[in-house]
């Protein structure tokens, strides 16, 4: 049927990297697919031969006889607009137009491993890769063009993908002569995985494809129905699985122990195929997907659980009582606690963050194809290679037998449910020996993806006569924000429910205190992380890790600094700016937002009370600057916060698609109103309570605020992420105009009403 | 759930018969027995919109209506707004106004829009986002969402 992506059965269409190596020709099958589609590998042969080592020109580009140039990359699309982006940066510096580049994105057989497309680090990390790829090998096709033409290199000039000699067009090579079997050129990748070459760069100046607003090419076929998505995927012979949890739904999606399964519950499902035990992980497969749905529901398992955990209610005072396994010094400058005892006024404030979901629109999906010898998943994993080597483990294969394909889901803002989904699916096919399909049900999804995690923030802060701060103390309280794959079976949930269950993973520390290093020049400051091991739900890595949670922290209780020193929030903030960048951000937001000097908490009288906020941030303290000014009305008899405008003044380096940017910062900021007004995971005695859309609201259409984003572009500098700096800001400048409005310091996210009807008092 | 049927349903203008169970939400008969992708599965629940169609020109949620009901019907969805490989003005809006991130909300968005533009056919601003108030979309896309629709509208005016 037309448009309808199938795989067909290939016999040997998983590879091993031997085989790559020693196959022959470079054959791409394409199918009537979109060009994104198409792009995913979906229905890219492994015939073609790829090198993988990373600093090879040849791993990241091909040039075919038409000119059209091919990059494989290891970053993935996860509807950020890298996909365009990373193209315009090839195309301006191969000098080729925009449209004769297509990207294959996250394929084990055929792209270099980029490791996770996460952290705000695509344009970031693969940008200058693809640069470097993209020079060298123009510089080795201006080589073979002086040759050819039997001019000096520095007489020959490139435009849209042809060489010519200067002043005489009619001597002419086009890169599809040139291009041969490859380059054959290398490069140096550097330890920390920067790059460096002898092919010289672009100058900025020059640019004519990075910097413009070239449109998304995923979104034509997206608004036609053309398959898109790893929901999409069709093969030929594919089953319908879906997974069998326990009733209560546990809090780390292992807490409870098959006692035993009564298969004569599904005996009367049409379509049934298996129903698959392995220890605790229960499945059903089934010929249709309502019958796999069906059968997920009837299947009688009697379950005992096996945890007991604390009232959400005192979610905060549980998470003190933890052990701290490790206690990081951030930093630690002056003598904190002499410039405390000695200051004219002191403030002591704790800021307390929820348990948030990633609560992508689209359920986690994968489709697997376990065969005897190979095996092959489709995932919109975040890292195809760290998925293949946990699923090579879960099911006993050498790695080289899996190939791990990317095919994007819907928007997922972190490590959420589809690592784990494709365990699941591998463990059904493996079990059926036919390919499985398996997408989690809307409650699989808030119940068992892994969970942005709850932190606890205290602060001590000094004055002196004057009003300036002589002392910043500050203590996160925090567990590791990533339990991503990393090759380890058992980091993903199917590799937990086993038996015997996967070897447990090594516990990694990072991310919680990401942003809690601020850049303010105060004489005395100490930041300390206190990390614990574990906490409460299984969490993972969700937009900013810890970094919006610092942010709010570090951002409102400088505000509280700032209003008991009776200044202006912006004025206070430049007198501890240093960095010129940081200190341009600051000054444009308030420009951008017009705003209206005086001290915060001039609260205003009346039922609807308004107020504006700022909150300042670098991100990960060493990478983009942004500057967030937020305009609230709060209602005092019911406690509602809205949200009328957000402005954002942003600066990320070199700007690659302007529209495509600020088209993130307008996300960054609209799920940041979300998380900071509605977001908070709950559970009572019975299990989880936050299971669908009513019982975890997100920000709909006549809540959103109106975003203005002022952008400053320094096309002479490196490019950085913009993911989810801008994130970080949103709820700190939400709180800060909450208190200008109102006088009231809010502390715990969300805002709800209730908690702002209490802080009213 | 009942044994399977031979049912008849109008898609897009084109008759198709089906073999499903006649409670099968009609979500899973139009993107596996059809092979659609545009209506897409959310949520089960009729609560996020991403698997809104057109039934007889209103927007319905099919992740939770039976196939069943649709049987005396005309069913659209996303493919069935083009005519003749000329785009709808809607899916023209949304590609000059990049009004996707990840774009798994976005069928239903524009599905949900030409029910509302049938209706309503210059709206204000404020009764995009009322109409639009039952659909999700987590990306933060809503903005260009507005503009998108709004400038169909002014288009199709």
């Amino acid at each position: 049927m037309n448009g309808i992506a199938t795989v067909h059965d290939e016999t040997n269409y998983v590879l091993t990297r031997r085989q790559l190596l020693q196959s022959a020709g470079a054959v791409i099958v394409t199918f009537s697919l979109s060009r994104a589609f198409r792009g995913s590998a979906l229905a890219q042969s492994a015939t073609a031969q790829r090198e993988l080592d990373e600093s090879q020109v040849d791993s990241w580009l091909a040039v075919a006889s038409d000119g059209r140039v091919t990059v494989y990359c290891g970053k993935v699309e996860l509807g950020t607009g890298i996909r365009t982006a990373l193209a315009q940066i090839v195309a301006e510096e191969l000098d080729v137009p925009f449209e004769r580049v297509e990207m294959i994105m996250g394929d084990t057989a055929t792209t270099p491993d980029q490791g996770y497309t996460a952290g705000s680090k695509s344009i970031q990390v693969a940008g200058p890769v693809l640069q470097r790829a993209a020079a060298e090998a123009r510089a080795v096709l201006v080589a073979r063009a002086s040759d050819r033409l039997g001019e000096p290199v520095t007489r020959l000039t490139v435009r849209d993908g042809v060489v010519s000699v200067v002043n005489d067009a009619s001597k002419s090579v086009s890169y599809g002569e040139l291009a041969g079997s490859g380059f054959d050129r290398s490069f140096t990748v550097g330890e920390d995985g920067g790059v460096s070459g002898t092919a010289p760069l672009k100058d900025p100046k020059d640019y004519t494809i990075v910097g413009k607003s070239f449109a998304r090419v995923d979104i034509p076929p997206k608004v036609t129905g053309q398959p898109s998505y790893v929901q999409d995927v069709r093969i030929d012979g594919m089953l319908h699985g879906r997974i069998v949890r326990p009733p209560l739904r546990t809090f780390t999606g292992v807490g409870a122990v098959v006692e035993s399964v009564d298969e004569s519950s599904v005996a009367d499902v049409p379509g049934l195929v298996q129903v698959v035990r392995n220890g605790n992980f229960i499945g059903v497969v089934a010929e249709r997907e309502e019958q796999a749905i069906e059968a997920a529901r009837k299947l009688k398992v009697t379950w005992r659980l096996t945890e007991t955990l604390p009232e959400h209610e005192n979610l905060y005072e549980y998470l003190r009582t933890l052990p701290v396994s490790e206690e990081e010094t951030v930093a630690d400058a002056g003598d904190v606690e002499t410039a405390l005892a000695s200051a004219a006024r002191t403030l002591e404030a704790t800021y307390l963050w929820p348990f948030q979901a990633h609560a992508s629109m689209g359920p986690s999906c994968a489709v697997a194809d376990v065969r005897p010898d190979s095996v092959q998943i489709w995932s919109s994993t975040q890292g195809v290679y760290p998925l293949r080597g946990a699923i090579a483990q879960l099911l006993g294969r050498d790695e080289e037998t899996v190939r791990v394909i990317h095919v994007e889901g819907a928007g997922c803002y972190g490590h959420n449910g589809f690592d784990d989904v494709a365990a699941d699916a591998a463990l059904l096919s493996q079990a059926v020996g036919r390919p499985v399909r398996v997408q989690w049900m809307r409650e699989d999804e808030f119940a068992y993806e892994p969970k942005g995690p709850a932190m606890v923030i205290d602060l001590r802060g000094g004055l002196d006569e004057s009003g300036n701060v002589v002392a910043w103390d500050y203590t996160v309280l925090t567990p590791g924000h990533s339990t991503r794959p990393g090759g380890q079976a058992g980091n993903l949930l199917a590799g937990q429910l086993i038996d015997p269950p996967a070897p447990e993973p090594p516990i990694r520390h990072g991310g919680g205190n990401r942003n809690a290093l601020h850049l303010y020049a105060f004489p005395n400051n100490r930041i300390i992380t206190r990390w614990l091991d574990s906490t409460v739900l299984r969490q993972s890595a969700l937009r900013s890790l810890g970094g919006m949670a610092n942010t709010t922290a570090v951002e409102c209780f400088l505000d509280e600094l700032a209003a008991a020193a009776g200044a202006d929030p912006i004025e206070f903030r430049l007198r501890y700016l240093t960095d010129p960048r940081a200190i341009d951000v600051v000054k444009k937001v308030a420009e951008a937002s017009g705003w209206d000097t005086r001290p915060a908490g001039a609260a205003s009288n009346g039922s609807v009370a308004r107020g504006r906020g700022v909150a300042f941030s670098r991100y990960e303290s060493e990478f983009t600057y942004v500057a967030v000014v937020a305009e609230v009305e709060v209602d005092r008899s019911t406690g509602r916060v809205r949200v009328d405008r957000v402005v954002v003044a942003h600066d990320c380096g070199r700007i690659i698609n302007p529209d495509g940017l600020t088209n993130q910062i307008e996300g960054n900021v609209i799920q940041g109103v979300s998380r900071a007004l509605k977001e908070e995971i709950t559970w009572n005695a019975e299990g989880l309570t936050s299971l669908d859309w009513e019982s975890y609201p997100i920000l709909t259409f006549p809540e959103v605020p109106t975003v203005e984003v002022a952008l400053i572009d320094r096309p002479e500098l490196p490019p950085l992420g913009a993911g989810e700096p801008a994130h970080c800001n949103i709820a700190a400048a939400i709180g800060n105009a909450i208190f200008d409005a109102t006088g009231a310091r809010l502390r715990t996210v969300p805002f709800t009403p209730e908690r702002v009807k209490a802080a009213l008092g | 759930m009942r044994l399977q049927q031979r049912l008849t349903i109008v898609v897009n203008g084109q008759q198709h018969e089906v073999f499903a169970a006649p409670e099968t939400p009609l979500l899973y008969v139009l993107r596996n027995e059809l092979g659609l992708n545009g209506p897409r599965f959310g949520c089960g629940l009729a609560q996020c919109g991403a698997c809104t169609v057109l039934l007889d020109g209103r927007a319905i949620r099919s992740c939770s209506t039976p196939v069943a009901d649709a049987a005396d019907a005309h069913v659209t969805t996303l493919e069935g707004l083009s005519e003749n490989g000329q785009l709808h003005p809607l899916q023209e809006a949304f590609i000059a106004e990049q009004a996707a991130q990840c774009g798994y909300c976005m069928s239903g968005m524009i599905m949900t829009g030409a029910a509302l533009l049938a209706q309503t056919p210059n709206p204000t601003e404020e009764e995009i986002r009322r109409a639009l108030a039952a659909n999700l979309c987590r990306c933060g896309t809503h903005l260009r969402i507005v503009r998108a629709i709004k400038r169909a509208a002014e288009v199709m005016a």
